[in-house]
């Protein structure tokens, strides 16, 4: 680019980027979640920010307790159907803009539970970025599914979404 | 309930009309269900006067799963796998339970082997669990690297549990009838290393806490329990012993061949938060005693009971016979069917007692399956341990409770 080689000679400390591409940087390099551990998944959530797996690399060991300072839900385990109301008031507390991890089968699909009690997948009631498989998934898993999260967010725009 | 505010986000209070000892109004506040300090989904309706907690009423049922109703749809064998995932901090030792009961209506004892290989994964699961619960309630009382030190042990047991069975949390490794596979080389070296290895990283976890002036403040004469409460009210695990109750099924009523092991039961008399505290660390202690006895002493032979009706055969002898053949296909078909009747049988999980209720109408699905589970027994005391002591002391009571929310609601 021309302008870009003409700025970059004239200007050697200053680095000329997009808004979007800037704004999501900062966004996917610290995705704050949610303190929101529900069951068996919650263990292996906070088995991610052991000193093992070491969530912190990616930008994402500061578990928020309120939901305003948070970016990101990880639904760690199974949702009943007295928990549904809960979590969605929970994802309306988050401030935009929020995104979803649905952790484990359970949250995904209702896992090996198919009866009265548990809600057949977390995405019933909020909208869901990304799903884990296991049950529980392992550590490795969460990060990956993090890393795919960072790659999206990457490649949003900065409005909100609709 | 004449009045109702909002004092910042999910908190509700409602002024109860009733006075207090200090002048003021007793209020209703809400805690929970999504709390930090909550050890998961436990709710609790606390009246509050100022900041001393009066009533305490916990609202449990939020992470209802329907275990017992779903075993009820599933076949004998495929019942282990959701026991797994009632007390997802001790998943062996819920297997054990179940396995127990239904083993005591067909009428089967397992071979030494499989026995001691149970008490090992019993005991190992029993150290996992207690560092969850130290690593958690370290954090809430302000020692937040607690969870470092005891998540890095608790991965040690995890990747045994791996080599051992193929999965980290859930292994549904102790199965009616035996267990899953043999221990292989590999992990028999990696449990000397680790028993050889733990006693050190205690004595870590005590230099942090033990003489820590601000965890002994803050535990220390905090949610007293007497031992003549503890009993009426149920209690049992460390609730018990940290009164002063000798009470541990392990040597009162021992299954799976736990009164060839030589261990202690640790009690304590100070009946509160410290005590308990002091129980889990000297039952870790205990446990790696057991786990040296029984590596050292780990039987030769087979790990499952040899009956093709309820096991299947050696992938090996299915090329080679039909018969095995035909009971691979009914045990994955049609299962094994289980003569009615019905058989309790409780084990000592981390938490206290874990009890498995079976009923068998002869089919080969179980009529119903009825866990009774230590952290719902717990939790009944915890309105007397948390009377009078502040808000914040109440966080203390709850971490020292150790509830598992899965295991409370099942």
């Amino acid at each position: 680019m021309g302008l870009d080689n003409v700025i970059a000679e004239a200007l050697p400390d200053i680095i000329t980027t997009r808004l979007d591409s800037l704004v999501n940087w900062a966004r996917k390099s610290s995705l704050w979640p949610a303190t929101f551990g529900l069951a068996c998944c919650a263990i292996e959530m906070m088995a991610t920010t052991d000193a093992r797996h070491d969530l912190a690399r990616f930008g994402s060991e500061v578990f928020r307790a309120s939901p305003r300072q948070a970016d990101v839900m990880i639904v760690s385990g199974r949702v009943s159907r007295k928990m549904a109301p809960v979590l969605r008031r929970i994802y309306d507390q988050m401030p935009e803009p929020k995104w979803v991890i649905s952790m484990g089968a359970c949250a995904s699909t209702g896992g090996v539970f198919n009866n009265y009690a548990l809600l057949q997948g977390v995405d019933k009631i909020v909208p869901v970025d990304v799903y884990i498989p296991g049950c529980p998934p392992r550590p490795e898993d969460l990060l990956n599914a993090l890393m795919i999260l960072q790659e999206r967010i990457k490649a949003q725009g900065i409005t909100p979404r609709q | 309930m004449s009045d109702t505010g909002t004092v910042g986000q999910g908190i509700t209070v409602t002024k109860t009309g009733e006075q207090g000892a200090f002048g003021g109004e007793l209020l209703t506040i809400n805690f929970g269900p999504h709390h930090p300090s909550t050890h998961g989904v436990l709710r609790l309706i606390v009246d509050l006067d100022g900041e001393q907690v009066r009533r305490l009423k916990p609202v449990i049922g939020y992470l209802h799963t329907g275990i017992e109703k779903q075993a009820e749809a599933l076949r004998w064998q495929q019942v282990v796998v959701v026991t797994d995932r009632h007390d997802y901090l001790s998943p062996p030792i819920n297997n054990l339970a179940y396995a127990l009961a239904v083993e005591k209506l067909l009428g089967v004892e397992v071979p030494p082997r499989a026995s001691a290989l149970r008490v090992i994964m019993s005991e190992l699961t029993r150290i996992a669990s207690h560092l969850v619960w130290l690593g958690t309630s370290g954090i809430e009382l302000g020692a937040s690297t607690m969870l470092m030190y005891c998540f890095r042990e608790r991965d040690t047991i995890l990747d045994m549990n791996e080599e051992i069975s193929g999965f980290r949390m859930h292994t549904s490794y102790i199965r009616p009838g035996g267990v899953m596979a043999d221990a292989t080389p590999r992990f028999l070296e990696m449990l000397d290393r680790f028993i050889d290895k733990m006693p050190s990283n205690v004595d870590e976890y005590e230099a942090l806490l033990t003489m820590n002036p601000i965890f002994r403040s803050r535990t220390i004469g905090i949610g007293r329990l007497p031992a003549e409460d503890a009993k009426v009210l149920g209690a049992t695990g460390p609730m018990l012993r940290g009164s002063g109750v000798a009470w541990d099924l392990r040597k009162t009523m021992p299954y799976s061949g736990y009164e060839k092991y030589d261990f202690e039961v640790a009690t304590s008399d100070l009946c509160d938060c410290y005590g308990r505290y002091l129980v889990r660390i000297k039952e870790m202690r205990e446990a790696v005693k057991i786990l040296r006895q029984a590596l050292d002493r780990l039987p030769d032979g087979p790990v499952n009971i040899d009956d093709r009706k309820v096991l299947p055969p050696p992938r090996e002898e299915l090329e080679t016979s039909m018969e095995a053949v035909i009971h691979h296909f009914k045990l994955f078909t049609e299962g094994y069917s289980v003569p009615a009747g019905d058989a309790y049988v409780a084990v000592e999980s981390g938490r206290g007692e874990n009890g498995c209720y079976v009923v068998s109408d002869g089919t080969h699905k179980p009529r119903r399956v009825k866990f009774r589970s230590a952290s719902f027994v717990n939790l009944q005391p915890l309105e007397r341990m948390a009377l009078n002591h502040m808000v914040a002391d109440m966080v203390a009571i709850i971490g020292t409770a150790d509830t598992v929310l899965g295991d409370v609601d099942r």
